[in-house]
C-alpha cells in the first residue's frame, strides 16, 4: 500500500471582493514508503496550498488525501511538515535542544532517553555544540537544520518540507542539500519536498511532479534514475541532468498554461 | 558618544552651578526658589528622617497593588478575548464606551466609594492601567504568527496545548509592553490622586509641602519622586531583560 | 470600514437595562450609580440650562492653549535638537534627568509661581505635553535614513531645503505619534490641575458634584469629558490622515 495517496485533490479560495479562486485544480499521485518526491511549479502556483492540505492543516474543496489508508482530516499523527519561513516556526523562547524536543514534549515523552534522541539529531544536522544556543544566536541555515532537526525527531513516516532552502543562499543551500540526503538514507523516512528550483529537485528526487500555473494540475511525472548517494559535482555533470532540467524547465514555461493572477 | 556625554553633565552642572548663584544672590523670589543646596539639605534630613521614605512606601504600596491587579485581571481578558473573537465583539462597545475617559476623571467616583482611603488609589491605578495591559494583551496574542501555530498543529498539540506552550510565550513580548506602558501611568495616577484626595504618599507630600510653604521640602519630594520613577523603570528594564532574553535578539535576525 | 457589532451593542444595551432595573430598585445603586435614565437626564439639564456650557469652554480653551504652545515649542526643539547634535549633547543629559518624574508633580510648583488660575493651568499642561512631542520628534529626525539626506545632497539642495523637503516629511510620522500620544496627556493634565486648583473646568465641575454628592450630575460631567476626548481624537486622526496622503495605508491601519 502507497503510504500516501492524493485523490482529486482540488481547493478554491473566496477573496475579500467575493472573487473565488481555484489554488488546485485537481491532483492525483501516490507515493510509496521511503521515496523522496518532488512537487516543482513555477511561483504561485499553489504548492504550498498543496502541502497543507496533505498535512492536514487546510481542508480541501473535492478529493480526498490518504496517509496509510486512513483519511486525512486534520494532522496526522505521523506526518510533520517543516515549512519555509524557518525564523517564524522556530519557537524563539526554546533553545536549539528545547526546540528539537518540542514534537517530543508534546507527546508527552519527557525521559532521558528523549534528551539523548534530541542531541543524536542535533548531531545528525551538524549542529553538535549548539544544543543551549538560542534561535536568534543562529545563521539562517543552522536555523533550517534546527528545524528539520525537531521535525525527525518527532520520527514521522511522512516528512513534508516547503521550500525549506528558498530563504538561504546558494552555497548553504547545497551543503543542506546533501546534508537532507545523508539523513533520509540514514532514517528512510518519506520525502514530499516543494521547490522552484528545478535542479535542485532533480538531484534530491527519485521522482517529479511537474506542476503547472495557477490551478495547478500535475503536467507530468518524472522519473529520475541517477544512482545515490548523489554528489554536487558528479551528478550534476551529467549530461542526463542537463536533459531532465531543460525538460521540466519546457514543460514549466509552456506546458503550464492556466490562469494567472 | 563619551564626549556627547560629558557634555550633557557638564551642561547639567553648569545649571545647578547657575541655579545656585541665582538663589543665593535673591535674584528670585528664594521663597519660591530657594538655593539647591538648601533643597538638597532638605533631601537628606527627610530621607535620614525617614519622612521621605514612609511617604513613598504609602504610595509605593498603592501602586503596587493597584498595578498588580490590574495585570492580572487584564492580561487574563485580554488573553480571552484575542482568543476567542466572540468575546471580543461582545465587549468591544464597553470597551470602546469606556477608553475616552481620561484617568483622572475616575478620581471622585473613586472618592465616592472608597474615601480618601487605600482603596481609592488603587482603584483609579486599576482603571487607568486597563486600556494599555488589555489592549497590548489583545494585540499580541491575535498577531502570533501563522507559521508558528501551524508548526504546533502539525506536531498533533491540542488546542489548550498551543495556548500554553505557544500562544502564550509568542504573544509575551507584546503583554510586556503593555505593563511597561502602565509603569508611568501608575506613577502619574498615584500622585494625582493623592494630591487631589489624600492624607499620606507622595503626591500628599508635594502639595502639602507647597500649602504650608515648606518650599525646599517640595522640590525634595519631586527629586525623591524623579528618583523613584527612575529606580521602577531600571527594575522594569531588568525584568524584561531577564524573561524576555530571546525576543530581542529575534527581532533583530528578522531585519 | 468596519460593519456596526451587532453582537456589542447588544451587550451594552443588556448591560444598560441591568443596571437601570437595579438602579431603579436598590437605593444604595441609586446613590452610588445612578441609572442610565438618570444620569441622561441630568446630561440634559446641565446642557440646557447652560450650566455646563462656561465649564466646557474653560476646559477646552485651557487645553487648546496648552497643547498648541506645547507643540509649537516641541516640534521647534525637537528639530532643533534632532539636527543639530551637538546641542542635543548639551541638553541629553538634563532630558534623561527631568523625564522620570511624572509631570503631575510639577502642579505644586507651578501654583507657588503662578496661583491657582488660567495660567498655571497652562503651562502645567504645556510642561507635560512637550515630552511626548519632543522625545518623538527627536527621535524621527534623528532616525532617518541617512540615504534620503544623502540623495538631497546629490541634487545640491541646500540646508534649509533639504530641512524642509527631506527632513520634515520623513520625520512626520513620529512627530504625529507625539502630537497623538500628548492629545491624552494634555487633557489629562488639565482635568488633573482643574481638580487641584478649583474654580472652574470640568476637572473641577466632576470633583464639585461629587463633593456635594449629586452624584447624577458628577457622571454626567465625566460623560461630558470623555466626549471631549473622543473628539478630540477623531478631529485629529482626521487631520492626521488629511496631512499624510502619502501614508494613508499605514495610518488608516493604525486609525483601527
Amino acid at each position: 500500500m502507497p503510504i500516501l495517496e492524493v485523490r482529486g485533490l482540488s481547493k478554491s479560495y473566496r477573496q475579500l471582493g467575493g472573487d473565488i479562486t481555484l489554488a488546485i485544480g485537481d491532483i492525483s499521485c501516490q507515493v510509496e514508503a521511503g521515496e523522496f518526491v518532488s512537487f516543482v511549479g513555477p511561483s504561485g502556483c499553489g504548492k504550498t496550498t498543496l502541502l497543507m492540505s496533505i498535512a492536514g492543516l487546510i481542508a480541501p474543496s473535492a478529493g480526498q488525501i490518504v496517509v496509510k489508508g486512513a483519511e486525512v482530516k486534520g494532522p496526522p499523527p505521523n506526518l510533520v511538515l517543516v515549512f519555509q519561513e524557518f525564523n517564524k516556526s522556530l519557537f524563539a523562547w526554546r533553545s536549539v535542544l528545547g526546540n528539537v524536543l518540542f514534537g517530543l514534549h508534546a507527546r508527552g515523552e519527557h525521559s532521558r532517553a528523549t534528551g539523548t534522541k534530541g542531541e543524536t539529531l542535533i548531531e545528525l544536522v551538524g549542529l553538535k555544540g549548539f544544543e543551549n544556543h538560542y534561535p536568534w544566536e543562529l545563521s539562517g541555515g543552522m536555523q533550517q537544520r534546527v528545524a528539520i532537526a525537531r521535525a525527525l525527531a518527532y520520527e514521522p513516516e511522512l516528512l513534508l518540507m516547503d521550500e525549506p532552502f528558498g530563504s538561504l543562499d546558494a552555497l548553504t543551500r547545497l551543503e543542506l542539500e546533501d546534508t537532507l540526503l545523508r539523513i533520509w538514507e540514514e532514517l528512510g523516512t518519506t520525502i514530499l519536498f516543494i521547490t522552484h528550483d528545478i535542479e535542485e529537485a532533480i538531484y534530491l528526487s527519485d521522482r517529479i511532479w511537474v506542476l503547472s500555473r495557477r490551478p495547478s494540475r500535475i503536467i507530468e511525472e518524472l522519473r529520475i534514475e541517477f544512482g545515490r548517494p548523489r554528489n554536487q559535482i558528479v551528478t550534476r555533470g551529467a549530461p542526463r541532468f542537463m536533459e531532465l532540467r531543460n525538460e521540466i524547465y519546457r514543460l514549466i514555461s509552456d506546458g503550464g498554461m492556466g490562469e494567472t493572477n | 558618544m563619551r564626549a556627547a556625554k560629558l557634555n550633557g553633565v557638564l551642561f547639567l552642572f553648569g545649571l545647578f552651578f547657575l541655579w545656585e548663584v541665582v538663589a543665593r544672590a535673591e535674584l528670585v523670589n528664594p521663597l519660591i526658589v530657594p538655593p539647591l543646596s538648601k533643597i538638597f539639605e532638605s533631601f537628606i534630613s527627610l530621607l535620614w528622617s525617614g519622612q521621605i521614605p514612609l511617604q513613598i512606601l504609602a504610595s509605593l504600596k498603592r501602586a503596587a497593588i493597584g498595578y498588580l491587579l490590574a495585570a492580572l485581571v487584564f492580561i487574563s481578558l485580554g488573553i480571552v478575548m484575542g482568543l476567542f473573537d466572540r468575546v471580543y465583539r461582545a465587549l468591544e462597545v464597553i470597551v470602546e464606551m469606556l477608553r475616552p475617559i481620561p484617568p483622572p476623571v475616575v478620581i471622585p467616583v473613586a472618592m465616592l466609594f472608597f474615601g480618601l482611603e487605600d482603596e481609592m488609589k488603587v482603584f483609579v491605578i486599576f482603571f487607568s492601567c486597563a486600556w494599555p495591559i488589555l489592549l497590548n494583551t489583545m494585540d499580541g496574542v491575535k498577531n502570533v504568527d501563522p507559521v508558528l501555530l501551524h508548526t504546533a498543529r502539525t506536531f498533533g498539540l491540542s488546542r489548550y496545548k498551543i495556548i500554553g506552550q505557544v500562544i502564550l510565550p509568542a504573544s509575551s513580548p507584546q503583554i510586556m509592553t503593555g505593563l511597561r506602558v502602565s509603569l508611568p501611568v501608575t506613577l502619574i495616577l498615584v500622585v494625582i490622586s493623592e494630591m487631589v484626595g489624600s492624607t499620606d504618599g507622595i503626591g500628599y507630600f508635594i502639595l502639602d509641602s507647597q500649602r504650608r510653604f515648606r518650599v525646599a521640602q517640595m522640590y525634595a519630594g519631586m527629586l525623591s519622586l524623579a528618583i523613584l520613577g527612575y529606580l521602577l523603570n531600571q527594575l522594569f528594564n531588568v525584568l524584561h531583560r531577564s524573561l524576555l532574553f530571546w525576543h530581542g535578539g529575534m527581532l533583530r535576525r528578522s531585519r | 470600514m468596519k460593519s456596526i457589532n451587532w453582537t456589542g451593542w447588544l451587550v451594552f444595551a443588556a448591560v444598560v437595562v441591568v443596571w437601570e432595573v437595579a438602579g431603579r430598585s436598590s437605593p444604595a445603586v441609586q446613590f452610588y450609580i445612578p441609572p442610565a435614565s438618570q444620569i441622561s437626564g441630568s446630561l440634559i439639564q446641565i446642557i440646557a440650562s447652560g450650566e455646563i456650557a462656561g465649564h466646557v469652554g474653560t476646559t477646552l480653551t485651557r487645553f487648546v492653549a496648552g497643547y498648541l504652545i506645547a507643540a509649537v515649542i516641541a516640534v521647534t526643539a525637537g528639530i532643533l535638537l534632532g539636527y543639530f547634535p551637538l546641542v542635543h549633547s548639551y541638553l541629553e543629559t538634563l532630558i534623561e534627568f527631568l523625564r522620570p518624574m511624572p509631570s503631575v508633580a510639577i502642579i505644586p510648583v507651578a501654583i507657588l509661581l503662578l496661583g491657582i488660575g488660567d495660567g498655571m493651568i497652562i503651562a502645567v499642561t504645556v510642561y507635560a505635553s512637550l515630552w511626548p512631542i519632543l522625545i518623538n520628534t527627536l527621535d524621527g529626525v534623528r532616525h532617518i535614513e541617512p540615504t534620503l539626506i544623502h540623495t538631497g545632497k546629490t541634487f545640491g539642495l541646500g540646508r534649509w531645503r533639504i530641512l524642509k523637503s527631506i527632513i520634515l516629511p520623513a520625520a512626520s510620522p513620529y512627530i504625529m505619534t507625539g502630537l497623538r500620544i500628548s492629545l491624552a496627556i494634555a487633557l489629562i493634565l488639565v482635568t488633573t490641575a482643574e481638580m487641584i486648583a478649583g474654580g472652574k473646568g470640568l476637572g473641577f465641575y466632576i470633583l464639585d458634584e461629587e463633593r456635594s454628592l449629586r452624584n447624577s450630575n458628577m457622571y454626567a460631567g465625566i460623560i461630558l469629558v470623555a466626549s471631549l476626548g473622543y473628539l478630540l481624537n477623531r478631529l485629529f486622526l482626521l487631520g492626521e490622515l488629511g496631512l499624510m496622503k502619502w501614508r494613508r495605508g499605514l495610518v488608516a491601519e493604525e486609525v483601527q
